[in-house]
């Protein structure tokens, strides 16, 4: 019988021993994110290792940097929370007048992309440099302690949003930075999930691939910020795009009227109600009380999917 | 089986560690966290029944450390020097050919 051949390569820039908590989304984005960008340098170059990357202080660089020792197995630049998208440039424009060849890849979280990096990102689209960014997506500021982004979704408990008998935790909108990045029309902007790995890793291998620069945003459950077991983290995740919580797009070269979409159902009509997701949640278990909250939630979703182009149901 | 791709790993950095000094705010030991053993923070370990598993990676694909590497049949094979018991792989395995018992020390 022949061996069947996995559909990823087997090497591996994200070594284990990092700290990052048992169940952790966003370890699987780095991981494999960063086995994506290889075997597309390996495409577009012939040599794998003809990356470098710049991220943003955040969960994954507390986790992977523990000094004296580090996690990665490429050239890997530790940067302040605002910056990392403006140290991406640098190093790209270094490798320009240095002539080396290959691409650079920046990190950030969401607090790091949303709040504290957005105008560093900015600049760094708008100028055109040729790097990929990824901000993955969990939602809050995990790494010191939870607390709300601009990504936050509405409703959701963290500790600088607590539910209570005035509040219902996070009472604002969820802001999408790739709508936002889509807006310097850019090349490729895309949203991706670790529900589905190999749509995400064809998707960061396809921004590698082009010249230019590159913004992707990925859903990362955290297992103590959302808290949720750790063996239902991929299961989450799931539950977000099945119940229509998180949007699978991609934008090209900024035509927002040519969206494609992925998971899409045909019919605009979603099958399992967004409540199976919310509670798997402990971070949303308030929500069960204030059944107004989780309508408020439901228009919120459909009014995101409206900016899409999109008429959506929820059951 | 096939040994795991950590173990050279482990031996080059331990050697790479003891020759060269550590710059402040360089590690310049690429992967170096291989040193620290995370599998002992484990609750409930994954067992591997081979019989059931149709390769199909996606435990491969989803181990977030990554504790599970491929052997020259392309099994997946656990590293429990690493594997910190989340339980994902158990969790998404299509024909449950993992499941997680309580580690016994």
């Amino acid at each position: 019988m022949a061996v069947r051949k996995p559909p990823i390569t087997t090497r591996e820039y994200w070594a284990p021993g990092h700290a990052a908590c048992a169940g952790c989304g966003c370890a699987i984005i780095m991981r494999l994110a960063t086995k994506a960008f290889s075997e597309a340098m390996e495409e577009k170059y012939g040599d794998p290792d003809a990356f470098a990357i710049a991220h943003a202080t955040g969960c994954m660089e507390v986790v992977s940097a523990v000094f004296p020792y580090t996690a990665w197995k490429a050239p890997w630049i530790h940067v302040a929370f605002e910056n990392a998208a403006a140290v991406a440039s640098g190093v790209e424009a270094a490798w320009k007048k240095l002539g080396y060849k290959g691409k650079i890849l920046a990190f950030g979280g969401d607090g790091g992309t949303a709040d504290i990096g957005l105008q560093a990102l900015s600049g760094m689209l708008e100028r055109r440099h040729n790097v990929v960014y990824i901000m993955y997506d969990n939602e809050a500021y995990m790494n010191t302690g939870i607390q709300r982004s601009s990504s936050t979704p509405y409703g959701a408990w963290t500790t600088t949003s607590p539910p209570g008998k005035y509040s219902i935790g996070e009472d604002k909108p969820k802001k999408w930075v790739a709508l936002i990045a889509a807006a310097h029309q850019i090349p490729y902007v895309a949203t991706a999930s670790i529900a589905d790995p190999y749509d995400l890793y064809r998707k960061v291998k396809k921004a590698a691939k082009i010249d230019g620069p590159a913004f992707l945003q990925i859903h990362g459950p955290c297992v103590p910020g959302w808290r949720i077991p750790p063996e239902k983290t991929v299961e989450v995740a799931k539950l977000a795009i099945e119940t229509g919580v998180w949007p699978l797009f991609e934008i090209e070269n900024g035509d927002i009227r040519n969206i494609k979409f992925q998971r899409f159902p045909k019919d605009g009509k979603f099958k399992k109600p967004i409540e199976e997701y919310l509670k798997l949640q402990g971070r949303f278990k308030h929500l069960f009380k204030r059944p107004e909250a989780i309508q408020e939630l439901k228009e919120q979703i459909k009014a995101m999917w409206k900016v899409l182009g999109k008429e959506v149901e929820l059951p | 089986m096939a040994e795991s791709p950590f173990k050279a790993d482990i031996e080059r950095v331990e050697k790479e560690l003891t020759e060269k000094m550590t710059p402040g705010a360089i590690a310049y030991i690429p992967g170096s966290s291989v040193i620290n053993k995370t599998g002992s923070w484990r609750v409930f370990k994954p067992e591997f029944n081979k019989d059931k598993c149709i390769r199909c990676f996606l435990c491969y694909t989803y181990c977030p450390e990554p504790a599970i590497y491929l052997d020259e049949e392309n099994y997946p094979v656990f590293d429990y020097d690493y594997c910190k018991g989340c339980g994902i792989c158990a969790n998404e395995c299509p024909t449950k050919a993992i499941t997680m018992v309580r580690e016994v020390k």
